[in-house]
């Protein structure tokens, strides 16, 4: 935490601190090299700083085109980093995290469009769905295991798109349109350069809110639940209560995902939520590194930003993304920036 | 059977010191419809070390097992300081001083060794006293602080053996439950371990320990409790029970 402190001693709890730290693996090639460069304080402030001042900077100087890409690109990172609390952290498979995107968009869509409530006073509906959403879904599935927790999620994502494509409340297949845009102490935001900024905001506290949560006591209940359940709950970790809330938590950051997507859109339909969309969200969590936060974020740019970049190749591009994600995964197994290097 | 009766009847009568810590009453566990163990009862007493003793497969893990609430004892009470604790759930257990260090370890891989320390110590709040563990648990194992920062699961057995009874130590056990400690070692690590319990004992800690290896865990334990098909067939001082060999043979069938 402290950044003046000396990079040889990152470590205060040790009792010996003359000994050199055998813990950092030394650097073998370019890229670890620059994930290490990366990855001390002072220069990751700046990373921080850099990142920030562009992201700002490039709506005005880039087309709008550009601005709905990299809108679209931020509404993952969050998503992503939900994504990563219940993958990554908690070590927990979830193939139906498009659900909870859906549970925060559709409250929002249908609160403010049915019932004229307030953009703003719905937002505490849709968390609060989110986290029962998260709860019916984690409950019954703690005592499960890789596989079998696998297709209960998957099932409760089509659950979730099946009820909105046939309740009458959700607009059915054609889903809900015309949804307000919300506006802020007299600010009314409408336009992409508005969502992109809002989205801009989105990311930065999700990226906080994952450190911190990465950081904190949770934080370590998850890592030693991931690694082995039983041997946590033997030491005293609350196992259900530990991965009740990486549910709880991933379903709120879905959630504020979803609230904000249905009001840049305008209209959410069941489609929106596809087992493909969760499979995209779960794609770019895996491809950037599971548990690592830049690498998520990375992972979130390429998956939306990819298939643009090569929008040049026409119908091939999906089959040119997919080939490109292959050898990724086979040339870095663990994802392009994982958690650990071993 | 008779005969064992009596003897097990006349050294429960013996008088043992310190408060009893522990205590099973009458338990009986199942794996589905198999029973594990038919009413096993044994009291461990503040600062001793308790041996249970039997083959493999009597049900010396299981009664371990119910203990620290991984198997549920389907009759009978489990009872520390004279409190119930057999409905409790596995963590509400161990936050109560129970620590059960299981059969193979169970050091968490990908974790340093500090790490998997640090796992045994993450209901201790206070950051002082978890550190201050952790110097202890270093200076009672040197080659855990050497080795603090390498991968816990690439240790050798007999180092693993010493990270989960450190991991144990530093959640400030009031009880440990140690299961097998000395399985998979060699001959010479055997003894160190068995030197390093009766260590961790003469500083405090009150331990139950269920091993194969009757011969040294007599020479080891205040008590001893041999089981056999679930049901608690012998019991008494571990010096007495040491000096009956054919006893020790019938039940155990152990030779070095």
């Amino acid at each position: 935490m402290d950044k003046h402190s000396p990079p040889t001693n990152p470590d205060a709890r040790e009792p010996d601190l003359h000994e050199p730290d055998l813990h950092e693996p030394r650097p073998r090639n370019l890229l670890q090299r620059l994930y290490v460069a990366f990855e001390s304080p002072g220069r990751r402030r700046a990373l921080h700083l850099t990142i920030l001042a562009i992201l700002i900077v490039t709506p005005w100087i880039s087309s709008q085109y550009t601005t709905v890409i990299l809108t679209n690109a931020l509404l993952y990172v969050v998503l992503c980093l939900g994504l990563n609390i219940v993958v990554g952290y908690a070590g927990l498979l979830d193939l139906g995290y498009a659900a909870f995107f859906a549970v925060g968009a559709y409250t929002v869509g249908i609160l403010t469009q049915q019932f004229g409530v307030n953009f703003w006073a719905a937002i505490p509906f849709a968390l609060m769905a989110a986290a029962l959403a998260g709860v019916i879904i984690g409950g019954p599935t703690l005592r499960l295991r890789s596989d079998y927790l696998a297709i209960v999620t998957l099932g409760f994502g089509e659950i979730v798109r099946f009820t909105a494509r046939n309740l009458e409340i959700t607009g059915g297949a054609s889903g809900l349109s015309h949804i307000p845009e919300p506006s802020l102490f007299g600010w009314h935001i409408d336009s992409s350069i508005d969502f992109y900024y809002v989205f801009v905001v989105l990311a930065v506290l999700a990226y906080l809110a994952s450190q911190r949560l990465f950081d904190s006591r949770l934080g370590r209940a998850w890592l030693y639940v991931r690694h082995d359940e039983d041997a946590a709950e033997a030491m005293g970790i609350n196992r259900v209560a530990t991965k009740l809330a990486a549910y709880v938590i991933g379903a709120i950051f879905g959630a504020i995902g979803g609230i904000f997507f249905s009001v840049n859109l305008g209209a959410i339909s069941p489609e929106s939520f596809s087992f493909q969309q969760s499979v995209l969200i779960l794609l770019a969590v895996v491809l950037g590194g599971m548990g690592k936060i830049p690498g998520v974020i990375l992972g979130a740019f390429i998956v939306v930003l990819g298939p643009e970049l090569l929008r040049d190749f026409g119908t091939l591009r999906l089959l040119i993304f997919a080939v490109l994600l292959l050898l990724i995964m086979l040339f870095r197994p663990s994802g392009i920036w994982p958690e650990k290097r071993s | 059977m008779t005969e064992t009766i009596t003897q097990s009847e006349a050294a429960a009568s013996t008088t043992r010191p310190g408060k009893v810590r522990l205590s099973i009453r009458d338990v009986e566990a199942f794996y589905g419809q198999i029973q594990a163990l038919r009413g096993v009862s044994l009291d461990v007493h503040e600062g001793e070390i308790v041996t249970l003793l039997g083959s493999n497969g009597a049900g010396k893990s299981t009664t371990l097992k119910t203990i620290s609430g991984l198997v549920r004892a389907q009759r009978g009470d489990v009872l520390l300081e004279g409190e119930s604790i057999a409905t409790l759930a596995a963590h509400e257990i161990a936050r109560r001083g129970v620590v059960h260090v299981p059969e193979g370890r169970r050091i968490l891989r990908g974790l340093t060794v500090k790490e998997n320390l640090e796992l045994g110590a993450f209901t201790v709040k206070d950051n002082a006293l978890r550190r201050q563990r952790l110097d202890e648990v270093y200076g009672l194992f040197p080659i855990l602080h050497e080795r603090r920062h390498q991968d816990g699961s690439l240790l050798s057995g007999g180092q693993q053996q010493m990270l989960a009874m450190g991991r144990a130590l530093m959640h400030g056990p009031s009880v440990m439950l140690l299961d097998e400690p000395s399985m998979g070692l060699a001959p010479k690590l055997v003894t160190d371990i068995m030197r390093i319990i009766k260590r961790l004992n003469e500083a405090g800690t009150t331990i139950l320990l269920v091993e194969q290896n009757a011969r040294l865990a007599l020479r080891l334990a205040h008590y001893a409790y041999v089981i056999e098909n679930g049901e608690i067939r012998m019991q008494g001082e571990a010096a007495k029970l040491r000096q009956d060999e054919s006893i020790v043979k019938a039940y155990l069938g152990v030779g070095e």
